[in-house]
């Protein structure tokens, strides 16, 4: 194991932080953007203008101050709720918000409202021809979505999704600013107390472009498979 | 003005968070943040321009220098690139002794060149794609004019790969404006900085932030239209006929 001055075991306990928090962020955003790309193409106009709200709010304010604002904010947001339901109902919760909570949220929060434009234009981009030919064979609504759009749809999506994860992956970053043990906040430590910033920043450096590159054959794989049965005609013509 | 004078006064007289004090921490906030991404934006635009053409080359060791410059920047989060200068440069040899640091020990500098080379990547990879996108047809009839390639690239294939990469510039934009807020973790006082100083000294996260949240979302809106316009202006000649 590379020592880097007694800082190596912990950096790599940092990167299991960056890794964890990028992975949960990312099952959020993805409920998140599936939820706004439904509900950005129900008819129901409630619907589609909260979505909208959310996508339009979350994608125009940086990141960072949002994740201060939910950080600083959330636990007395969060201390006021519970207070209401003791006084009201007499139940008595404590919900914490700490650094990790508050950068997983965050982020599942930013990104679920990337992740819905990419859904949704990927939703419209299914033939309706075939939920029609679904609905011929009678399959329930549920059985369409699981069946015809989805395993359709995440064809036209995934450019999109490894897109979002990339930039969800960097921006797991910012963690380390409200302080979560991240692996840069690790490195940023280690910089302030040996000076040596080249020492700790270029191996973190170096983990994010290989999380990036394995994630990027990770995709083509994905992409390969949602593929299945377009883009053969080629091959077989000749 | 008089009249709208004292009614801004009598509005602020309520109020315990937002007095002309703190206003003034967001307004130099906003100047700085102008300045940093501004600044960042046109030195980065002027770097991206050379370095796409090379990403382009034919020769390898111009085009693979520029891809891993682009691969590597790209690839790892803005706060490491800005730790890396801000933390980095004190350590050049002898760079204390010259007249550069004069202008690097203030941490506006140093997160000026990790916006710039930052914003000089991605928009590299913008043009280099705008640039790979031109119509053959187009530079066949450059060819049949006799032009030369320097000449071609100036008069033919750069004027449309600019209008291509229009609305991906646009939100490379955005995305600059949102990541000038990591400004503030290296004590630049930017927009952000002013926000968190506003709320560590009154304990009021929900007012200093919403506030800076609203500001942002404003200058959002701002280079959307900005950019709406450029895009009616500058590609008035792709629209459909009677669209």
């Amino acid at each position: 194991m590379i020592d880097l001055q007694g800082y190596g075991p912990r950096l790599l306990e940092g990167a299991l932080v960056t890794l964890e928090v990028a992975v949960l962020s990312l099952l959020l955003a993805l409920i998140l953007g599936l939820l706004t790309a439904s509900a950005k193409l129900s008819r129901h106009w409630l619907f589609h203008r909260i979505a909208t709200l959310y996508t339009t709010l979350i994608r125009g304010v940086p990141d960072l101050v949002l994740m201060l604002l939910l950080f600083f904010g959330g636990q007395i947001g969060v201390n006021m709720f519970t207070d209401w339901l003791y006084y009201e109902f007499d139940v008595d919760i404590f919900i914490n918000i700490n650094e990790f909570v508050a950068g997983v949220v965050t982020i599942g929060f930013i990104f679920g409202a990337y992740m819905g434009e990419t859904f949704r234009g990927a939703f419209l981009a299914v033939e309706s021809g075939q939920i029609e030919a679904g609905r011929a064979y009678g399959m329930s609504n549920r059985l369409i979505f699981r069946r015809i759009q989805f395993p359709q749809m995440m064809r036209h999506a995934l450019p999109g999704l490894g897109n979002n994860w990339m930039v969800l992956l960097k921006t797991t970053a910012l963690v380390s600013v409200i302080g979560l043990s991240d692996m840069v906040r690790i490195a940023a430590e280690a910089t302030k107390a040996t000076h040596e910033p080249f020492l700790f920043m270029i191996p973190v450096a170096v983990v994010y472009l290989l999380i990036a590159s394995v994630s990027e054959w990770i995709v083509a794989r994905l992409q390969k498979h949602y593929n299945a049965g377009f883009g053969e005609a080629d091959e077989w013509n000749n | 003005m008089e009249q709208l004078n004292a009614w801004f006064t009598e509005l602020l007289s309520d109020n315990a968070i937002f007095t002309a004090n703190t206003l003034g921490y967001y307004l130099d906030g906003l100047g700085s943040t102008v300045r940093l991404v501004f600044l960042s934006l046109i030195i980065g635009l002027l770097l991206a321009v050379p370095l796409a053409i090379a990403r382009g080359s034919r020769r390898k060791w111009v085009k693979w220098p520029v891809f891993l410059y682009t691969y590597v920047f790209r690839g790892t989060p803005l706060l490491i690139q800005l730790y890396l200068i801000y933390y980095g440069v004190v350590f050049i040899e002898g760079i204390q002794d010259t007249f550069l640091w004069a202008i690097l020990k203030d941490a506006f500098y140093p997160a000026l060149i990790a916006f710039t080379l930052n914003t000089a990547a991605y928009t590299t990879e913008i043009f280099h794609g705008a640039i790979k996108a031109t119509p053959r047809g187009e530079i066949e009839a450059a060819r049949a004019y006799g032009m030369s390639r320097a000449l071609m690239m100036r008069r033919i294939i750069l004027p449309s790969a600019f209008r291509r990469a229009l609305p991906a510039y646009g939100n490379e934009v955005i995305f600059m404006l949102h990541a000038s807020a990591i400004a503030s973790v290296v004590t630049i006082m930017d927009l952000t900085g002013a926000a968190r100083f506003v709320y560590a000294r009154f304990y009021a996260p929900f007012d200093a932030f919403l506030f800076v949240a609203a500001i942002y979302l404003c200058l959002t809106f701002a280079i959307l239209f900005l950019f709406r316009y450029l895009e009616k202006k500058l590609l008035a000649h792709l629209k459909p006929i009677n669209g």
